[in-house]
């Protein structure tokens, strides 16, 4: 029987991993993911898990540990943070491109400098253009569920491509909640078993993975990776559809909150959708119209999810906890505003916040709101990037 | 460019090339601005040349050195440098002079 239990994000994420039992996690520790790999290799040393665990001197070699591990046939995992998922950079892209089926949870926390380890996006939105998935997390208990559909996504024999889940550092990932874990038995049957069509151990089909490829066939490999992300939409979505069967617990692209009949809205990702949602309510109780949208999937984009989401209202806050330096906005402000180029011409504006974990509470999210209400009656200045909560 | 090759609907998933042992039938041989020509009246079948040939392009047959396989050697000049000195049965000259030392019937093919 699936159960309540209190976690940390990554206690849960930790004991999903067990509970999946992949037959390769090699990893590096770093603040604030560390925690998974010491309850991770607590497992192995006490034979809870069949898991080999490689000790690397790095991430970048822990992620080319795990590309190894995979190509050769097993189910392989990792984990990081910020400075880490930096350093397997190159090797992120390697993983795409050999279609290498990874699932990474990585504790979203500030890239340096100055060197910081709180929480903010700069990490993964770095890594925006990997070809990975990206899984966006609110709760411990989100965490705790895309990791399996991360599995099961990763390795679907369509699209066999690596996902990351991607949750706050320290908000998430240290905080006590209250979440629903399944047995064994659920999650093991809902992942399944792992048997790639090739593998390099498979000695008898012997074949090259990571071959040099000119000006000849470069592009034609590269459109092939593009056309399986294009595909990962239906697989995220089949995928999610049946984990919500499995344990009743359903996630879309989006979350939207009290979208029906909203006139203004917020886009945003990750916990901060956790404290924009009782903003949402106070103004509501004071008649204001207002709504939320909360991205799951960031990659493969949300694109026609967003522009039925966002249309039609009067006008859109996207909430960016990563800057992109005199880029026109955050990351996200670019994606959504071009996903939505041509559908609809809602007045739209950037907040850039809590970079290196500076706290946003209700207030702050009020804050971006009543900019809204400004917004939509054409009142407010020709600002269109904002920063929230910095000291001026 | 080859203008016969696959579209990308046609390459296998991630890049990956099925078929194994296939770097044969890459020919690197052309990259060559020298070649080695081998002498076998002057070979005394060391292998040195065998050893240190980087792209495994020496020839050996029942442990003796045979020839030179030229359509993948690209004329590196190691197995020149590493034949003994007092034998020297090895040696470079410019892809231009090759087909003059093709006629003197020097330097086996595979
Ligand atoms: S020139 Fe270089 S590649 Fe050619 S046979 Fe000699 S060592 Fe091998
Ligand atoms: S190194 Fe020189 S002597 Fe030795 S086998 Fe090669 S060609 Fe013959």
């Amino acid at each position: 029987m699936a159960k309540r239990v209190a976690l940390t994000g990554n206690e849960a994420v930790a004991l999903a991993m067990k509970q999946i039992n992949p037959d390769v996690v090699a990893a590096y520790p770093i603040t604030p993911q560390t925690d998974i790999v010491q309850y991770f290799a607590s497992f192995v040393a006490d034979g809870q898990v069949s898991s080999q665990f490689v000790r690397v001197e790095s991430e970048h070699s822990a992620m080319s540990a795990t590309i190894g591990a995979s190509a050769a046939g097993a189910r392989a995992m990792t984990a990081t943070s910020s400075q880490g998922l930096a350093l397997m950079h190159e090797m992120l892209h390697i993983a795409s491109s050999y279609r290498l089926p990874i699932v990474m949870p990585v504790v979203n926390r500030a890239l340096s400098g100055p060197i910081n380890i709180h929480c903010d996006h700069s990490d993964t939105m770095n890594a925006r253009d990997t070809g990975w998935l990206h899984l966006y997390c609110e709760d411990v208990q989100e965490a705790y569920d895309n990791t399996f559909i991360a599995m099961r996504i990763a390795e679907h024999p369509d699209l066999l491509l690596p996902v990351m889940v991607c949750y706050d550092g320290f908000i998430i990932s240290h905080s006590l909640e209250n979440l629903i874990i399944e047995d064994d038995e659920v999650v093991r049957k809902f992942v399944g078993e792992y048997k790639p069509d090739r593998y390099l151990l498979d000695a008898a089909n012997p074949y090259t993975v990571g071959p040099l490829a000119l000006y000849d066939y470069f592009f034609e490999h590269k459109r092939q990776q593009a056309e399986a992300m294009f595909g990962a939409k239906r697989v995220v979505a089949e995928v999610s559809e049946a984990y919500a069967r499995a344990t009743g617990r359903g996630y879309g692209f989006l979350a939207p909150y009290r979208m029906d009949d909203a006139e203004v809205a917020i886009v945003v990702i990750g916990s901060t959708a956790g404290t924009a949602r009782t903003a949402v309510d106070q103004l509501r109780r004071d008649g204001i119209k207002a709504g939320l949208v909360k991205i799951r999937v960031f990659r493969p984009a949300p694109v026609e999810e967003i522009v039925a989401a966002l249309n039609p209202l009067k006008a859109v806050a996207v909430m960016d906890r990563a800057d992109s330096f005199a880029g026109f906005g955050g990351p996200l402000f670019s994606e959504v505003r071009s996903w939505l180029y041509g559908r609809t011409g809602v007045p739209m504006a950037n907040f850039i916040y809590g970079l290196g974990g500076r706290d946003v509470v209700v207030k702050d999210v009020l804050a971006v709101y009543e900019h809204l209400g400004k917004l939509a009656a054409g009142k407010a200045g020709p600002e269109i990037v904002h920063y929230l909560g910095v000291r001026e | 460019m080859n203008t016969a090759a696959n579209g990308w609907r046609d390459l296998p998933r991630g890049a990956a090339i099925l078929k194994a042992g296939n770097a044969r039938e890459y020919q690197t041989g052309d990259w060559r601005t020298e070649r080695p020509v081998w002498n076998p009246e002057k070979c005394i079948h060391c292998l040195f040349c065998w050893v240190y040939c980087p792209d495994a392009t020496i020839i050996v047959k029942d442990g003796k050195m045979v020839g030179i396989d030229y359509e993948h050697c690209k004329g590196c000049g190691i197995c020149a440098a590493e034949c003994p000195k007092r034998v020297t049965a090895i040696e470079m000259i410019k892809e231009s002079e090759a087909a003059a030392a093709a006629k003197q019937g020097q330097g086996g093919g595979c």
